[in-house]
């Protein structure tokens, strides 16, 4: 392909070629503090490409293609270019990724052990990500949790965070200094724009994390925290996961593990303040028993 | 630049990957995986000091392989309940009857769909026992329907409603509209029992199959695959009797062609004609990022598959009815 970069994002390294500059250029900005793949060997491949020669040129149309794609995948504008790599990624985690269970959840970490928080789209949990690692937390993730079946351990996977719709201005607001990428207007999923994790999110991506806290995150309602029994957990998070059902036995053991070893509360919340301190409330709780959990 | 005969070299002789820089296994691993050989890879490379990324990379396509194994056998031990009481004996075809019967072509090998052969008078039968098994048709397209029981080989494909893996049942090896009409009732006659209930092709007929699929009916996708397949088997099992029983067929030439081909691409010297080197061009157009090359060949193939098929005013028909649905055009994969 004409233009090539290539990235490590916590333990997984992409190579992505594209028939255009643009989205390239600013994956390269974006990403500019992140390393390259380990052995200079990436995980997966993605392609941006145009459906039909002239369409490099005319009306350009992006293709997301790469090891593993879904057939009916539609092409973007090439304004939204960078879009489409991010979700190439995404598509090559989401299909491909054996070695860890993926969770569709934000994760933080505060003193070595993670804060999990997985919903449907639009739950908040990319906000609360963003705004909770511009208040001390460490940026785990925005999209994946990979829980390593061996360790019990969650992986960092700081890719960009993904804003979508209001959270844009929200984010733009709690984080002023932060490193936004380029806004694009009418994206499938709305507006979109990215915020690249701070510094410290990325120097530490290597460090795995214990799990210790998992949230079920909904906006929208008033404010309001119960418990989760450990069936529903269960049931929420195979949903949740992209892989288990390809990771078989081994799947289902890590996430029994996971729903046993950790409690789970449901947060509704109207507004992101009081849904920080619902996620602060939900951490401390946490604090009395911890000497006490064992699996 | 780097194509299929990268993957090829890395299969025949695993040892030659180890003088490979990073670019060289960034193509290898992104072809490999175009041509769904990631796992026949690993398989080959294992116990070899490569590095450590790549040894990542290489020990979840094994996991993976594994796992999709166990579903391809448990999906065969699903039809071999349903089939039994009916009476209907389970012969398994490619990719499943290779694990069941613990095959080299077996090893690693990615397995897609179910394929399972049966007596022509009883598809009747064996289609109404999967469908009160829970498998449910996928294509909802009456043409595509009708076209499948009127001139294929196989019945429209099936795919289980809860389990979510399909089932291609099929009759014979070829369409009824190809020239060429193999002996299906011989293929089950010599059928060989793999486990209690559980049968595959003799070896013989298993080669004559991967010929038969990979010249006789599609455009070559796969190719690398179905040869190394053909490569494995003769490994296994050696070609005695090969050249009568695939003339009994009527596959003499195609089957005679794949033993050259695979021979060609997995490491043996072998004369090959003109007609031989543009299958290898074909089967071999994969560049470094996995990607399709070579169209005019690529689209060619596409052509003479359809051409094999079926007569050619059919043909016309056929192509100008899935056109105007915007169906038909040579795969990209």
């Amino acid at each position: 392909m004409r233009h090539v970069f290539s990235v490590r994002i916590g333990p997984i390294g992409f190579r992505i070629g594209s028939d255009w500059r643009t989205p390239i250029d600013q994956l390269a900005g974006l990403y500019r503090d992140y390393p390259a793949p380990h052995d200079g060997v990436p995980d997966y491949t993605v392609r941006l490409f145009a459906a039909r020669p002239w369409r490099r040129f005319v009306r350009p149309s992006v293709m997301i293609g790469g090891d593993f794609v879904l057939p009916e995948a539609a092409p973007l504008p090439l304004a939204q270019g960078l879009l489409a790599a991010e979700m190439g990624m995404n598509l090559q985690m989401a299909l491909g990724q054996r070695r860890y269970l993926l969770l569709h959840a934000s994760v933080v970490e505060r003193d070595g052990r993670a804060l999990l928080m997985t919903g449907v789209s639009g739950s908040g949990k990319s906000t609360l990500a963003a705004l909770l690692g511009a208040r001390g937390w460490r940026l785990m993730g925005d999209e994946f949790a990979l829980l390593d079946p061996a360790t019990g351990l969650v992986h960092p996977f700081p890719r960009l965070i993904s804003l979508k719709n209001q959270a844009i201005a929200v984010a733009e607001q709690a984080v002023p200094h932060g490193r936004f990428g380029p806004l694009m207007e009418g994206t499938p999923k709305g507006s979109i724009r990215h915020l690249v994790p701070g510094v410290d999110a990325i120097a530490a991506m290597e460090t795995p994390a214990m799990p210790a806290l998992l949230l079920f995150p909904s906006f929208g309602f008033d404010a309001a925290t119960r418990d989760v029994a450990q069936s529903e957990v269960f049931v929420r998070l195979t949903q949740a996961s992209t892989n288990y059902v390809a990771m078989g036995e081994r799947g289902f053991t890590a996430l029994t593990r996971l729903v046993k070893s950790i409690p789970a509360h449901a947060i509704d919340y109207l507004d992101t303040d009081s849904a920080l301190a619902q996620v602060e409330a939900a951490w401390a709780d946490l604090g009395s028993d911890l000497g006490g959990r064992h699996e | 630049m780097n194509d299929g005969w990268l993957l090829a070299r890395a299969l025949c002789t695993p040892g030659d990957t180890l003088a490979l820089d990073a670019a060289g296994w960034t193509d290898l691993l992104a072809i490999a995986r175009a041509e769904q050989m990631i796992g026949t890879l690993a398989h080959r490379l294992a116990g070899l000091p490569v590095p450590k990324s790549v040894a990542r990379i290489l020990d979840d396509a094994r996991a993976s392989a594994e796992q999709g194994r166990i579903i391809a056998l448990w999906e065969a031990e699903m039809a071999r309940r349903v089939l039994t009481a009916i009476g209907v004996p389970l012969v398994l075809l490619k990719g499943t009857a290779f694990v069941a019967a613990g095959l080299e072509a077996g090893q690693g090998r990615s397995i897609g769909d179910l394929d399972i052969l049966v007596p022509r008078d009883r598809i009747d039968a064996v289609e109404a026992a999967l469908l009160a098994g829970g498998w449910e048709w996928v294509k909802p397209d009456p043409y595509d329907d009708d076209y499948y029981r009127r001139w294929m080989h196989e019945l429209p494909p099936l795919i289980h409603r809860e389990r979510d893996r399909m089932i291609d049942v099929h009759h014979t090896i070829l369409p009824l509209t190809a020239r060429i009409t193999p002996d299906a009732g011989a293929l089950l006659a010599a059928r060989v029992a793999l486990q209690p209930g559980v049968h595959g092709l003799s070896p013989n007929d298993m080669l004559v199959h991967a010929a038969a699929h990979l010249f006789a009916d599609g455009d070559l996708a796969g190719g690398m695959r179905n040869l190394w397949d053909v490569h494995c088997l003769v490994g296994d099992f050696g070609t005695d009797g090969l050249a009568e029983r695939a003339a009994q067929h009527g596959l003499a030439r195609e089957t005679a062609r794949a033993l050259r081909l695979a021979a060609a691409l997995y490491g043996a010297r072998v004369r090959l004609n003109l007609a031989d080197r543009l299958y290898l061009r074909r089967l071999t157009a994969r560049d470094g990022w996995g990607w399709p090359t070579r169209p005019f060949t690529r689209f060619g193939f596409y052509v003479r598959s359809h051409w094999l098929r079926m007569p050619p005013a059919m043909l016309a028909r056929h192509l100008w009815t899935k056109w105007r649905k915007g169906g038909a055009g040579p795969a990209s994969g």
